[in-house]
């Protein structure tokens, strides 16, 4: 089986001011695979996924995803190509239900900004019900966003970014934030979820219980550079990583 | 919302028959209810930016373009006929709503209010100094149009646009309503909660802004055509930036959650403004004040929020 490249990135260099975050990165992910990036506190791992969706732009280096540059474009563009996202903090509409949040993302990815329709009454309702349901929050439909403890909104904020029927989901520390005791429970819920609907994720993350049990392939960026990549436990082995990322 | 529970709908009922009916018992009336309606149809408008976090200080700009729309017509072509003042009138706030908005809707917050109030001085300003066109602060007058092509006497003519008002109101009502609740309308409130959500939802938030502010100023060049006529005239004042906080007040007054506020801040704000100005002359304005206040410290979701708010107490006890 030979994976199709979906995201690549070329030689992408970015400082703010001092702070070197990326100094000639380069970095594929393949499709299919659930990608782990871990690194030191401020590395830049964020910053990548900041330029991935187009929020940042690189002062050198090119991002592709399914062959096409979009190094220059707006987040909005970048979604609408199929590159989804999910916050370290949960971007949600506090004001709206959860449901309301999902078919908002629906109506979004559609463009069914049709005037004299409910959003209660769109098409795509009883689809986003079932993702609910996919990622278990099913009971908190109808609650405000802003009720909710932050596990439940880091799942929803996940779902939101589902709804878009990405290619590629790009999380940051999807369980942060989290108490430990639910962490392995909402990822096991999250990986379930993606294997279904068959998305390809990079994943930001500190935990690395969760990146031995949870990621196809780890990439290690520290000083600017993805240092290596390769499946979890070889990396994890590594003694170099060891002492520098996880501080062993 | 408005329509979903029957007590909401009773009162709507109630409030359209209190409209339609207390005119005819007092003839003195029904000129004071078409502006309290005719401001309320404004409003709209200002709820609907409201929903989005924003709030115009230039709105009167588009009541201006409605009304002068009637002024120009009396004065260059002639009377013409109420219902193709309010077609061109809309038409010619919508146009405005989207050369200015293509504009402003880049803006948030403070700059979006500014920058509203700016465009709005610059219209007054022209209304004003143009005085060959506009007869400059004198206004222009709006002689007493036909409608569908029928000529009324005065006496008949205040029922006739008091009954297209209120026509005219309770249709606005629902669309806006109706827009509030669809995907569009949610996007709205939506840049008011995360903006940057809805970008990464592949959203556009300047173009759904953009639509609610062409709605917005069309209700306002409905409202701003209608005013002229029952006043018979169009003045620079109809575009100055007090106008236009007057109608960010009346809608703060009613409460902005809800379309049915704007006309319960317009009728309290005309009765009040009607009867404290026949009592206290020139200092109408410190009662407003007062109300002002109050509501703003007991009741922040406005007249329709106390309302609702009573109605939840009472369903608890």
């Amino acid at each position: 089986m030979s994976a199709t490249v979906l995201l690549e990135a070329r030689g992408l260099a970015i400082r703010f001011g001092g702070v070197i975050a990326a100094d000639g990165v380069d970095l594929d992910v393949l499709e299919g695979e659930k990608l782990a990036i871990i690194g030191p506190n401020g590395a830049g791992k964020t910053t990548f996924l900041n330029i991935a969706t187009g929020y940042l732009k690189p002062q050198a280096g090119t991002v592709r995803f399914l062959g096409r540059e979009i190094t220059a474009h707006r987040p909005r563009d970048i979604t609408r190509f199929g590159i989804a996202r999910a916050f370290q903090i949960p971007q949600l509409f506090l004001d709206h239900t959860v449901i309301e949040n999902l078919l908002i993302a629906a109506a979004g990815h559609s463009g069914r900004t049709t005037l004299m329709r409910s959003l209660h009454d769109l098409p795509e309702r009883s689809e986003m019900e079932n993702l609910l349901d996919l990622v278990s929050i099913r009971d908190v439909a109808d609650r405000r966003a802003g009720e909710l403890p932050e596990g439940k909104r880091k799942l929803v904020d996940i779902a939101v970014a589902l709804a878009l029927k990405p290619r590629l989901l790009l999380m940051d520390e999807p369980t942060s934030g989290v108490a430990s005791s639910e962490k392995f429970a909402i990822m096991d819920i999250l990986v379930a979820a993606l294997d279904k609907q068959r998305v390809t994720s990079v994943f930001v993350e500190h935990d690395m219980d969760m990146v031995t049990r949870y990621a196809d392939r780890v990439a290690v960026w520290s000083a600017g550079k993805i240092q290596m990549s390769g499946p979890p436990a070889e990396v994890l082995a590594d003694p170099v990583v060891r002492e520098q990322v996880i501080g062993i | 919302m408005a329509g979903r529970s029957p007590a909401l709908a009773w009162t709507l009922a109630a409030v359209v028959v209190a409209a339609g009916v207390i005119p005819i018992l007092i003839p003195s009336m029904a000129t004071l209810v078409v502006l309290i309606l005719a401001k309320g149809i404004v409003v709209l408008g200002i709820i609907i930016l409201l929903q989005a976090g924003q709030v115009s200080f230039g709105h009167a700009m588009f009541f201006a373009a409605g009304a002068y729309t009637a002024g120009f017509w009396g004065k260059y072509l002639g009377v013409g006929d109420l219902v193709a003042y309010l077609v061109v009138g809309t038409v010619v706030a919508t146009i405005l709503g989207l050369l200015v908005g293509l504009f402003v809707v880049r803006y948030r917050e403070i700059f979006f209010g500014m920058l509203n109030l700016a465009f709005s001085m610059v219209l007054w300003s022209l209304l004003e100094k143009m005085f060959h066109l506009t007869n400059g602060a004198d206004g222009m007058r709006v002689p007493r149009p036909t409608v569908f092509g029928m000529v009324f006497s005065p006496e008949n003519f205040q029922y006739v646009l008091l009954y297209l008002t209120l026509a005219i109101a309770i249709a606005a009502t629902f669309a806006v309503q109706r827009f509030l609740e669809s995907p569009t309308g949610n996007m709205l409130r939506a840049i008011k909660s995360n903006e940057t959500r809805l970008e990464y939802l592949g959203v556009s938030a300047r173009r759904i802004l953009l639509i609610g502010y062409v709605v917005s100023a069309a209700l306002g060049g409905i409202g701003g055509v209608l005013v002229a006529v029952a006043q018979q005239i169009a003045t620079p004042e109809f575009a100055y930036w007090t106008k236009s906080g007057e109608f960010v007040f009346i809608a703060i007054l009613g409460g902005v959650g809800n379309a049915m506020g704007a006309f319960a801040g317009s009728a309290v704000f005309e009765l009040v403004r009607f009867y404290a100005s026949a009592q206290l002359a020139n200092s109408w304005q410190l009662i407003l004040g007062v109300v002002l206040i109050a509501i703003i410290l007991f009741a922040p979701d406005g007249l329709i929020g106390l309302w609702k708010r009573q109605r939840a107490a009472r369903d608890e006890s």
